[in-house]
């Protein structure tokens, strides 16, 4: 069989093609394989992801999806894509423009062909350019056949025609045959950059066990386009791109999802407290409840509810029975959620509340990324409900972001809303794997007898984080009732009484106030010292930003940049920090809810740089941001100066 | 394709609906059931005949009383907790069976009860009851049913006879009721009972019953209210007319009511209806025995149908449907049982560190 010391040829594959053929170095390289929504190319984007972070480069990724399962085969609305970034040195995005598109049919080459960098490299399975799918996707002359791609380097390829070659042996339908392709392409791809191949391998063998003939064609496929490269002449040139430098450690590819799945079970660990997962499935967080539902071993509940309302209630039933409650949603879930909320604020009981943002209002766009949930977060409820507000930075930080929102809820008896968003939620990067024994102990410190006989008060007050008891049923002695109508200050007793509902209303938005006793000042990046623009994020854009704030100083342009893991309450901090530049930058996914804010608690006056567009910040358009506000404020003082 | 399936194992827990809560060390009486709340329902609410007959009814369960707790949503009747000295939660319109769901199925040592009325559970909470009844969750509902909404002032309630006059029906409501029984057996419930707010010791010996019950238990409680739909419940009440119009069902028993027994429920064996006969010797043989432990809802469901949507003249009253079928609680946490006993605890630095690792050496 041809293929069976692929392993050894495989490895030994760059020696032969640095023989035959020239190996060029880069820095950094973006790809993007775009088919049709049928095509594999969500698992051909990831399994590239894998072998890439086994070569030890960093990497970040951008799956984009269609809504629809299967939109009409070869339409523009099929369109279905995955970007990889990948580097020799650390990276913040998935990268603003493709290098290399990979392109399985007429519909992928038009939806994508326009964020090709001009010279970049395009492959096309030129076996689906048939008239009737040129029309479909709105070509009225082949692309292929006329000067429209003058700019790129195109490779049209009859990338199903060799893959129902290659497989030919395995007894397969051509439409079975056929559906290799996307290995035909990842083979291919894996070649021009030397990555490495044993887990690929390993995964096909294990995912198709069961069907030994699609196991061995996806095999076979693979191998196909790996050899295909090495030996066509179609590329003369591969390329080279050294690991990175990274600290040392174990690292692992992860997704925000699934590192916020991570962090609840952790979370449930590091506190001893059972975790109950009330859910119904939405996008984008579906995955969260599908990750946590694999680990019962953990003693991690996962309840697949009625609906929305009915996931937070459950979740908030049992952490009044003393469980960590979770629940997770995107933002028409929150809307459904929002008097349970209020509860649970009213209540005092502790609940991680996950919001995976997407685009919105109404359905929206749910496999598109936004920020625009955080006002809804902040104030989406009837009377004076605050509650702490966070948010992730990163794919692999929302583990981090998960732990720290369990660690408020659980020490200061309130719900906590962790914002993530469809860019997190489905984008990867590499993880340093944290040492469990590192990780922070979250103490639920739960109610106790009162000494001395006296009175149970379920609502008097810690002194120092302002937070009432947590007593779950089971103790004697502590039996009392808890409810929605506003409690009598100590005895949570029904209390109509004016003063009463004064002070308890400022009990509980002076609780969630000294949540800023424990968290950390912000940390303002600066290396030059000297800048007198400040960028400052939230959530997901702190890597376009932090990429854009990169390009603009490799242009020479001072700029400071920070970011807000915490924006309810805020780090104490904020204030100083705003106040000590002349023009601030905030950078959201929405019409500038977290300047709205800033504005309001502060008084400064930010300029907030918006976009609506279902997808991430691109890094130079931020760079330009910042050198046209270190222009306007450097006119300004010209004209100040005159 | 299909999507494949799992055989669940046969549940080896015990029936018992109590099984798992720590009973009492001792006596215990009403009196320390009862909360230092006032109760602040209306004069003549049937609401204080139901808290009394609790009251007087939990010291019998046997248990601890820290381990039982009461969960309602909002209405008249959902205050219920705060006069029970007992752990209770007063939550939202509608949601106490979801956040009761919560509460059953991390905590098994717990004794749970929902209180609600018909615009609580029927209307605004509507979907949450179908599903805690189709679940099977491991606990017991009250639903207080007065056929009105009381605590905003009198508006026809989704159990209201068609053509009820009230503030926002003028001219006369107009949507077909709910029969909370019908609805409950449609969903399947394992446990369905009708009892009423006067008839202490009826009242008493279903919520046993529904108490000892693993799974949810679902007991409807004619209630009147006398401020708004005073005399609702009068036909089965009155004592001219209640034994011409309460059906009692006895499990085992012929299905017979009137004041001498003299009529008795019978098949139509042409439609599969039950129908309402007087009793001869010619018919005393096809005289229903009441079989409330049967698998097949469907002669529960056609004698729910017995009280029409208007004037309870046959109202059946007891239990309808009580079979053992698998508690959702007790399922969920055996799926627990089984993933540690096959995969072992947890370890969470394995978790965290997968398959698809690599090292960056110092």
């Amino acid at each position: 069989m041809k293929g069976h010391h692929f392993r050894d040829d495989a490895q030994k594959g760059r020696a032969l093609a640095s023989e035959s053929k020239q190996v060029e170095k880069l820095d950094r390289v973006v790809i993007r394989f775009a088919g049709d929504s049928g095509d594999g190319m969500q698992l051909t984007g990831d399994r590239f992801t894998q072998e890439t972070a086994a070569f030890g480069n960093d990497l970040s990724t951008l799956p984009n999806f269609p809504a629809e399962i299967r939109a009409p085969q070869g339409t523009l609305p099929g369109v279905s894509s995955f970007q990889v970034h990948f580097a020799d040195h650390d990276i913040l995005t998935p990268g603003d423009r493709p290098d290399v598109l990979v392109a399985m049919n007429p519909a992928a080459l038009a939806a994508n062909i326009k964020d090709l960098r001009p010279g970049g490299i395009v492959i096309v399975d030129s076996h689906d350019f048939t008239k009737r799918n040129l029309a479909k996707a709105g070509y009225d002359t082949s692309p292929l056949d006329d000067d429209s791609l003058a700019d790129y380097q195109v490779h049209p390829l009859d990338l199903t025609g060799m893959t129902v070659d290659a497989v030919a042996d395995f007894g397969l339908g051509r439409k079975d045959a056929a559906r290799s392709k996307n290995m035909f392409a990842l083979g291919l791809v894996s070649w021009m950059y030397g990555r490495p191949t044993d887990a690929t391998l390993a995964y096909l063998e294990s995912k198709f066990a069961s069907k030994p003939a699609i196991r061995d064609a996806n095999v076979a496929a693979f191998k196909a386009g790996w050899y295909f490269g090495e030996t066509t002449e179609a590329f003369a040139v591969s390329y080279e791109i050294a690991p990175a430098p990274m600290a040392s450690g174990r690292y692992r590819n992860i997704t925000g999802n699934t590192a916020l799945a991570y962090g609840i079970i952790a979370s449930g660990q590091q506190s001893g407290l059972p975790v109950f997962l009330g859910a119904y499935p939405i996008t984008p967080a579906s995955d969260i409840l599908h990750e946590l539902s694999k680990h019962k071993h953990f003693g991690v509940t996962t309840f697949q509810a009625e609906d929305e309302i009915a996931g937070i209630g459950a979740a908030l039933g049992a952490s009044f029975g003393g469980a960590l409650g979770v629940t997770t949603t995107s933002g028409p879930g929150i809307s459904l959620k929002s008097e349970t909320i209020g509860l649970a604020v009213m209540l005092e009981l502790p609940l991680v509340i996950v919001d995976v943002q997407r685009g919105g209002p109404s359905t929206g766009l749910p496999t598109k990324t936004e920020q625009s949930d955080l006002l809804q977060a902040m104030f989406g409820r009837n009377g004076e409900a605050p509650l702490p507000v966070i948010a992730p930075q990163s794919p692999a930080d929302c583990f981090d972001a998960a732990v720290e929102a369990a660690r408020i809820a659980v020490t200061y008896r309130t719900p906590v809303m962790l914002l993530s968003d469809g860019y997190l939620a489905n984008g990867s990067e590499p993880w340093s794997i944290p040492d469990v024994d590192a990780l922070p102990r979250i103490e639920p410190a739960f109610a106790t007898l009162p000494a001395d006989g006296a009175e149970f008060l379920p609502y008097a007050r810690d002194p120092e984080t302002h937070a009432p008891a947590w007593a779950p049923p089971g103790v004697a002695g502590l039996e009392h009732r808890v409810g929605g109508i506003e409690k009598a200050d100590g005895t949570g007793n029904i209390s109509y009484d004016p003063a009463n509902h004064d002070r308890m209303v400022r009990n509980r938005a002076a609780k969630v106030a000294r949540v800023a006793d424990t968290i950390p000042d912000l940390v303002v990046d600066d290396p030059s010292g000297e800048a007198r623009v400040l960028v400052l994020g939230w959530g997901s854009t702190y890597g376009p930003i932090g990429a854009g704030v990169r390009a603009a100083r490799a242009q020479g342009i001072d700029v400071a940049h920070t970011h807000l893991r915490h924006i309810h309450p805020f780090p104490r901090n904020l204030g100083k920090v705003l106040r000590s530049y002349d023009h601030v930058i905030v950078p959201e996914m929405n019409l500038g809810q977290l300047a709205l804010l800033l504005r309001a608690e502060f008084l400064v006056d930010v300029h907030g740089y918006d976009k609506v567009t279902g997808m991430p910040f691109g890094s130079e358009e931020l760079a330009e941001v910042i050198a046209q506000a270190v222009k306007s404020i450097d006119t300004h003082r010209l004209e100040n100066d005159r | 394709m299909s999507t494949p399936t799992t055989d669940l194992p046969t549940p080896t827990l015990a029936r018992d609906g109590l099984a798992g809560m720590p009973a009492a060390d001792a006596k215990q009486t009403g009196k320390e059931f009862t909360s230092d709340q006032e109760v602040r329902w209306c004069p003549g609410c049937g609401d204080y005949a139901v808290l009394k007959a609790v009251q007087g009814f939990l010291p019998d369960l046997g248990l601890k009383r820290e381990n039982i707790v009461f969960v309602s949503g909002i209405g008249c009747s959902s205050r219920f907790p705060y006069y029970l000295d007992t752990y209770g939660m007063h939550s939202i319109h509608g949601r106490a069976p979801a956040i009761a769901t919560g509460l059953a199925t991390s905590r098994s040592d717990l004794s749970v009860w929902v209180v609600t009325g018909d615009g609580d559970a029927l209307s605004i909470g509507g979907n949450h009851l179908i599903h805690a009844l189709r679940r099977n969750v491991n606990m017991t509902i009250l639903l207080f049913n007065n056929r009105i909404y009381g605590l905003t002032k009198g508006q026809y309630s989704p159990t209201s006879e068609i053509g009820k006059v009230t503030k926002s029906t003028p001219m006369g409501s107009l949507d077909n009721p709910f029969n909370p029984i019908s609805l409950a057996l449609g969903a399947e419930a394992s446990f369905v009972a009708r009892t009423i707010d006067t008839d202490r010791n009826h009242l008493t010996g279903v919520l046993r019953e529904a108490a000892a019950h693993r799974g949810t238990s679902l007991v409807e409680i004619y209630q009147n209210c006398p401020i708004f739909n005073d005399g609702a419940f009068d036909t089965i009440k009155d004592p001219a007319t209640r034994d011409h119009a309460v059906i009692p069902l006895v499990h085992g028993q012929p299905i017979t009511y009137g004041p001498d027994g003299e009529h008795g429920l019978v098949r139509n064996p042409a439609t599969g209806t039950i129908e309402p006969v007087e009793i001869s010797d010619a018919n005393r043989d096809q005289v229903l025995v009441h079989d409330a432990h049967a698998d097949d809802p469907t002669l529960a469901f056609a004698i729910s149908r017995l009280t029409d949507g208007g004037h309870l003249d046959r109202a059946p009253i007891g239990i309808f449907r009580q079979v053992e079928r698998p508690a959702y609680d007790d399922l969920a946490r055996q799926q627990l049982d089984t993933a540690v006993g096959t995969m072992g605890k947890g370890n969470l630095q394995q978790l965290l560190t997968g398959n698809d690792t690599w090292t960056i050496d110092a």
